[in-house]
């Protein structure tokens, strides 16, 4: 594999005019060259791997047990008869108001960072402190949206609701997103905010009319991924409260709600075999789901890319 | 950014004295960046439809000096500036003058092109548009892209990238667009210095045609094209490192290039140092 590089390889022979002050043959080197190629490989291999049996495994298992019936169902005692209708819902809802939420703020706050506050002692303080909510593992937002929107602001938000686990994993995201909008700003060189300034036109301007147009391809691109993140996560809304078994959908952000992530543990821990089938079908459901808005954000991403 | 957000409709239009646009006088202009003193004690007339050249070594303060008369040196936070600049009779640093009002009436085309990531006709309609022109854009971009010597290469491709053109085009087409806001004053930090010959020459022809509807002030390593263009020169000068860049000698070009009054600008000018 590693002769199609373009490099002179002589084996041992005989020793080259003029003295022997290099060792002349490179079998060993090449020996261990070829050693480290292959362990890079495995490495790569070991995780593609791991993931296409997982992968393959759900598949098998889920993929049959998705038909019309398993969607609009609710969940049941009876395996035969339990849907995922009330999760789904509230899944889909969760990704909504989280989406809202954190991009309004997080796209709000990395402008206000990059673009507007001054450089002193304050602002690196939060530069720092970003990084840093960037890795609080999630169950500390879902104590924190416990401690805030469901009990201090309960009256607003509905308590144990949609609205509280939406908050909760806004917050959870918010970091990522400033950060990746932070970045796609950077990159924007200084002269076009020259080029807008010089023509009379206000911060603001500048911002709208150039700064975010540009910026937005790669924020989109953080985005993308704290979204992905929000869809799966299991702790905060278990601390906010969401419930596993409901017999409604909810109809508002109030409510009361569950999520695809709740009702896939829920199944996994009953003892029963088909469970784990209808876990398994629940998963490639989410699944689907995370395609779909990765799709429509890269679909976005690239609209904006080819407008330049 | 030291701005203040007002509006604009305050100080927006100075009426001039005959029809033609407006001169500026600088009065004891000093700048600093922090605190490190960048230019010193700069006085100068710039009369109204003349080219005015701004020659000197590097780092003598000729750009900082430039960005000074429209207020974009406060784009950098540390910097200020002392003194005053008054265009028509008004001093642009008065308190209750919005810099970003500034701007508008005294443009300005930068060393490198930097046209905006958008089409051709966007690039030219943004500026009026942010300004609340109200008349017919087309008409508008038609006649700034003229103004600029542009519109004959790109009227049938108004709708592309202005990032797609050449090196000379896009700084064209950044003149076009300066022209687009209909300003008194255009200010030029070495518009040709990164472009090849052919485009140095378009450029040089529409500054004759430029001065006839506004006053031109450039800043220019390439004294050829000072002495070939412009009506009046100053010439910039330090004597130590380290030292603010200093207003050494200004007169009408003819006399600066052939009987300068001081040695350094001799020296500078017969190429002597450079």
């Amino acid at each position: 594999m590693s002769q199609s590089r373009t490099e002179v390889v002589r084996q041992s022979g005989p020793e080259p005019e003029g003295g022997a002050a290099f060792r002349s043959s490179i079998g060993a080197r090449r020996g261990l060259d070829r050693v480290f190629t292959a362990l890079l490989v495995v490495a790569t291999l070991v995780g593609l791997v791991v993931l296409a049996i997982l992968l393959l495994d759900v598949a098998t298992k889920g993929i049959p047990q998705i038909d019309w019936s398993f969607i609009i169902n609710f969940p049941s005692v009876i395996p035969e008869n339990a849907g995922i209708l009330p999760a789904l819902v509230g899944t889909l809802w969760l990704l909504a108001i989280t989406a809202l939420v954190s991009m309004l703020l997080g796209v709000g706050a990395a402008i206000y960072l990059e673009e507007y506050a001054p450089d002193n002692w304050l602002t690196r303080l939060i530069d720092v402190n970003i990084s840093n909510l960037a890795g609080v593992p999630s169950i500390v937002y879902g104590l924190l949206a416990l401690g805030v929107f469901v009990q201090m602001l309960g009256g607003l938000t509905g308590g144990r609701s949609l609205l509280s686990g939406s908050l909760a994993l806004s917050l959870l995201i918010l970091p990522v997103i400033i950060i990746a909008t932070r970045e796609a700003l950077r990159t924007i060189p200084e002269t076009v905010r020259e080029g807008g300034y010089a023509l009379g036109a206000t911060r603001w301007e500048v911002i709208r009319g150039h700064l975010l147009p540009m910026a937005l391809p790669g924020a989109l691109t953080g985005i993308i991924l704290a979204l992905s993140r929000a869809i799966g996560e299991t702790a905060p809304l278990i601390v906010v409260g969401a419930a596993a078994y409901v017999s409604f959908t909810p109809d508002g952000p109030r409510d009361r709600f569950t999520a695809m992530p709740i009702i896939i543990f829920s199944w996994i821990r009953q003892s029963q075999p088909e469970y784990e089938l209808l876990a398994a079908g629940g998963i490639v459901v989410l699944m689907a789901v995370l395609l779909m808005t990765n799709s429509v954000a890269i679909w976005l991403r690239n609209r904006y890319q080819r407008r330049v | 950014m030291t701005e203040v957000s007002g509006n604009r409709k305050r100080a927006d239009r100075v009426p001039s004295a005959n029809g033609s646009t407006l001169g500026m006088k600088i009065e004891h202009l000093s700048a600093f960046y922090g605190a490190f003193k960048a230019i010193s004690d700069v006085s100068m007339d710039i009369r109204a439809n003349k080219v005015t050249a701004l020659i000197g070594p590097s780092g003598c303060g000729k750009s900082t000096f430039i960005r000074c008369l429209n207020r974009m040196h406060e784009v950098v936070p540390s910097a200020r500036a002392e003194g005053k600049v008054a265009l028509g009779d008004q001093d642009i640093y008065d308190n209750g003058i919005d810099p970003v009002t500034i701007r508008r009436r005294i443009g300005m085309v930068f060393q490198k092109p930097n046209p905006f990531s958008k089409s051709i006709y966007e690039n030219v309609a943004w500026g009026a548009r942010i300004n609340g022109y109200r008349g017919d854009m087309d008409e508008l971009v038609e006649r700034s892209l003229k103004h600029a010597a542009l519109w004959e290469e790109v009227k049938d491709r108004l709708k592309m990238s202005g990032l797609g053109l050449s090196g000379g085009q896009q700084q064209r087409l950044c003149i076009a667009r300066t022209l687009a806001v209909e300003p008194e004053v255009i200010l030029m930090d070495e518009p040709a210095s990164a472009l090849d010959p052919v485009s140095t020459q378009k450029i040089e022809d529409t500054m004759d045609q430029l001065k006839q509807n506004y006053t031109v002030v450039i800043v220019t390593h390439n004294m050829q094209q000072a002495a070939r263009i412009s009506d009046y020169t100053g010439f910039f000068f330090i004597e130590n490192m380290g030292d603010p860049g200093q207003l050494w000698e200004f007169d009408e070009t003819e006399k600066m290039f052939s009987r300068p009054e001081r040695k350094e600008t001799e020296d500078y000018v017969t190429g002597r140092f450079g």
